[in-house]
């Protein structure tokens, strides 16, 4: 339990100083754009409670926000990426899993699921945080090519970095 | 009131989610101007666009009294014109520059009687010509701004290369640092804008700078051209592009005037003996 707070905290640290001092400054144009951060909120233990969930993926997107100057933006896009997390893991996961203190990590979860939960999670994120931006449906057509653009780059990212810190343990289902 | 606490736990994830939701986006819309700005714009057209509706349908109503009113109006401006008309003769000539050099340009207003801003190539016929003492070359501007060169004349006509054109080229100066390029309407489509070329790499310029005319060419110096809207195009060589919003308005010119340099013929007799040695 201790240790779980405590490699959630690291995370956490890490992955907004990467966010801030690196993922900042990469992109295309306005085009494209990496948002990996959200990571810390995909890796939060499954069997939290809501109101704790919500309330650490608004924090961690405020976090952001005080980076970008955009006040409320992340945060909103992160607490629909909150929402997100609940309902796939209520339709995907076991009851005695869902009850679970796991982190639902590549190296936990197998591949297959690890893939979807990240990709539809970002596309959820990503929808909601360039929605916000442009705040209106004009030139939507670009808005959803950076949409998708965007999120493509993210899970990737976010891919490569789950590889990085892959250690095989007892792994539950098997791919 | 059980059933009320079953539903919202059953369903906390929503609710939590909404309230939430609604924070952060209080949040957006109070701290970050853009979209304060448009949440504000989106609410106005709606409301802008049902007072338009009222508007279209009130106005309706008030067509007899508006025809009533405009008869009258055009009776006493009827009479204006008549009474105008006998009193002065037609005004052909009017000085815009300074003292200094009036003695140096004289002005002919003339009326557009043909012009195009779509062509790739685009000319304006006026309603003066040689009678008039417009000759092949002279410049030709507006109360604000350059219109083009006069390309030929005949007895009562004349046609003019607009500034809208690939051949025209006009001298220019910025505003704050005195250097001199070239005005042409480059590759635009859009008749609101033209370039200006040959400003060297090492100059600073600001966005929104007014361009002037410089004097070197047949426009007298000082006439405002317009102002910068983007810089740093740069073509690659070490001159800057710079992109500029024209203050001539092509698509609803009316009366123009032909500005006449007296001293032209000296100027150019003393350029060619520069040229001959």
């Amino acid at each position: 339990m201790g240790k779980v707070i405590i490699f959630n905290v690291i995370r956490f640290l890490v992955l907004i100083l990467l966010q801030i001092a690196l993922f900042k400054n990469i992109g295309y144009y306005n085009l494209v754009s990496f948002y990996p951060y959200i990571l810390i909120i995909f890796l939060l233990p499954i069997g939290m409670p809501n109101l704790l969930l919500f309330t650490l993926s608004f924090l961690t997107g405020l976090t952001i926000d005080a980076f970008y100057d955009s006040l409320g933006l992340h945060a909103a896009a992160c607490v629909a990426l909150a929402l997100f997390r609940i309902f796939f893991h209520k339709i995907t996961l076991e009851v005695d899993m869902q009850e679970s203190f796991n982190t639902p990590s590549l190296a936990e979860m197998g591949t297959k699921w690890f893939l979807s939960y990240v990709f539809f999670g970002t596309l959820v994120h990503h929808f909601t945080l360039f929605i916000i931006e442009t705040f209106s449906f004009t030139n939507f057509l670009y808005t959803l090519a950076s949409i998708i653009l965007s999120s493509i780059f993210t899970v990737l990212t976010i891919l490569l970095m789950s590889l990085l810190v892959y250690r095989k343990k007892s792994r539950i289902s098997n791919i | 009131m059980k059933n009320l606490w079953l539903f919202l736990s059953r369903y906390n994830a929503i609710f939590w989610f909404i309230i939430f939701f609604v924070v952060a986006i209080v949040l957006v819309v109070r701290n970050n101007s853009y979209q304060r700005a448009s949440f504000l714009n989106s609410s106005n057209v709606m409301v802008g666009s049902f007072y338009k509706q009222v508007n279209s349908w009130k106005s309706y109503l008030a067509l007899a009294d508006a025809n009533e009113k405009l008869t009258q109006e055009n009776v006493l401006l009827r009479q204006q014109v008549q009474n105008m008309i006998q009193a002065n003769p037609v005004v052909d000539s009017v000085h815009l520059v300074d003292s200094i050099e009036q003695g140096r340009y004289a002005f002919i207003i003339a009326n557009v009687a043909n012009n195009s801003i779509h062509q790739k190539s685009n000319y304006l016929t006026l309603d003066k010509g040689s009678a008039d003492g417009i000759e092949r070359g002279m410049g030709v501007i507006t109360s604000n701004g350059v219109v083009g060169i006069v390309l030929n004349t005949s007895a009562h006509f004349s046609s003019v290369q607009s500034l809208l054109h690939p051949d025209t080229k006009i001298s220019v100066t910025l505003d704050t640092s005195k250097v001199f390029g070239s005005l042409v309407w480059g590759g635009n489509i859009d008749p609101r804008f033209a370039m200006v070329r040959d400003i060297p790499n090492h100059i600073k310029v600001k966005k929104g700078e007014k361009v002037y005319t410089s004097g070197y060419s047949l426009f007298p110096a000082g006439i405002q051209v317009g102002h910068i809207v983007e810089t740093g195009i740069t073509s690659g060589e070490s001159f800057l592009d710079l992109k500029i919003k024209l203050t001539t308005n092509f698509s609803n010119l009316n009366h123009v005037y032909i500005v006449k340099d007296l001293l032209v013929k000296e100027k150019q007799e003393l350029e060619a003996t520069q040229d001959n040695g």
